[in-house]
């Protein structure tokens, strides 16, 4: 019962202190809805009736896991496309460099480099 | 400047866009989940008359304000004038929610800066808090004729507010007049 009350207390997000869960956070509201989660607990309540009841009065922000639906959708796949679009990316600069012709070369500053090489050597 | 060169700016520009979005937006305002649903039932003693109960069924078929506040709350300090003001313009009823308070405490404060409520019921222990959501106090809530809530007002209520976002539906609510 007090493992099962603290591990949801570690879901449920404080709404005042935001990046606290309220079993962390000592702010008065975290305090009652300790209280509230314990006696929805004591009264039978299911986790999952208790998660339910908090996000009615507070909304998917009170849950540190988001729920997969349309609205979190780029929250939930966005990280992937990116990856997506990123590998996709890769493949494509290597498959252009592979198949890359070699620039032409100007003729004239090739003989010039060559004349130049050919100083060096001889000095 | 080949325009491939140009990738990096882009990106910057869209980074910079989102965030000056982001600066724009309150991250501590919620949207509540309770807009346009029943407002929960509540039966509470009131400020003034313990033994007298308010119960949400009361306020059946008016619309009306529940302003969620405390004598310890600073900024419920500073709302408080624009609450007394409207109220003398008589538009709507405004119940208070003294939220975690003692009611010696809320009377001395009523007493101190004016009494802008209809009445005010006492949720001594945050629980009807809850159910409304309440996480910030001052907040605010637009309540219609069939117990619906139509719009929540987290943090003070400024007479910027009060013009652009209460008064408006409060006009569409009770057909144009008000």
């Amino acid at each position: 019962m007090d493992a099962r009350a603290s591990h949801l207390e570690e879901q449920l997000r404080c709404l005042v202190c935001q990046n606290q869960s309220i079993a962390e956070s000592q702010a008065d509201l975290a305090l009652d809805l300790k209280r509230q989660v314990r006696e929805m607990l004591a009264a039978g309540k299911s986790d999952a009736e208790v998660r339910d009841y908090m996000v009615e009065r507070y909304g998917d922000f009170v849950l540190y896991d988001p729920p997969v639906k349309s609205s979190t959708l780029l929250l939930w796949l966005g990280p992937l496309a990116l990856v997506l679009v990123a590998l996709a990316g890769l493949v494509w600069q290597l498959v252009r460099r592979r198949t890359a012709v070699p620039a032409p070369v100007d003729e004239r500053a090739l003989a010039r480099a060559r004349a130049l090489l050919a100083e060096k050597d001889e000095s | 400047m080949k325009p491939k060169a140009l990738i990096p700016f882009a990106i910057f520009l869209v980074l910079v866009v989102f965030l000056a979005i982001g600066l724009t937006r309150d991250p501590r305002e919620i949207p509540s989940p309770l807009i346009d649903k029943p407002a929960p039932a509540f039966s509470l003693p009131q400020l003034a008359k313990p033994d007298q109960p308010l119960q949400l069924a009361d306020m059946q078929g008016k619309v009306w304000l529940l302003n969620v506040w405390a004598s310890w709350c600073a900024a419920c300090r500073d709302e408080h004038p624009v609450l007394v003001e409207f109220a003398k313009q008589g538009v709507l009823p405004i119940v208070g929610l003294n939220y975690k308070d003692k009611r010696a405490d809320a009377q001395a404060w009523l007493k101190e800066f004016g009494d802008p409520y209809a009445t005010s019921i006492v949720d001594a222990d945050g629980r009807v808090g809850i159910d409304y959501g309440v996480y910030g106090v001052p907040e605010t809530f637009l309540i219609d004729g069939a117990g619906r809530i139509r719009y929540k007002q987290i943090g003070p209520i400024t007479p910027e507010v009060l013009a652009k976002e209460i008064l408006p539906r409060v006009r569409q609510l009770t057909g144009g007049q008000g």
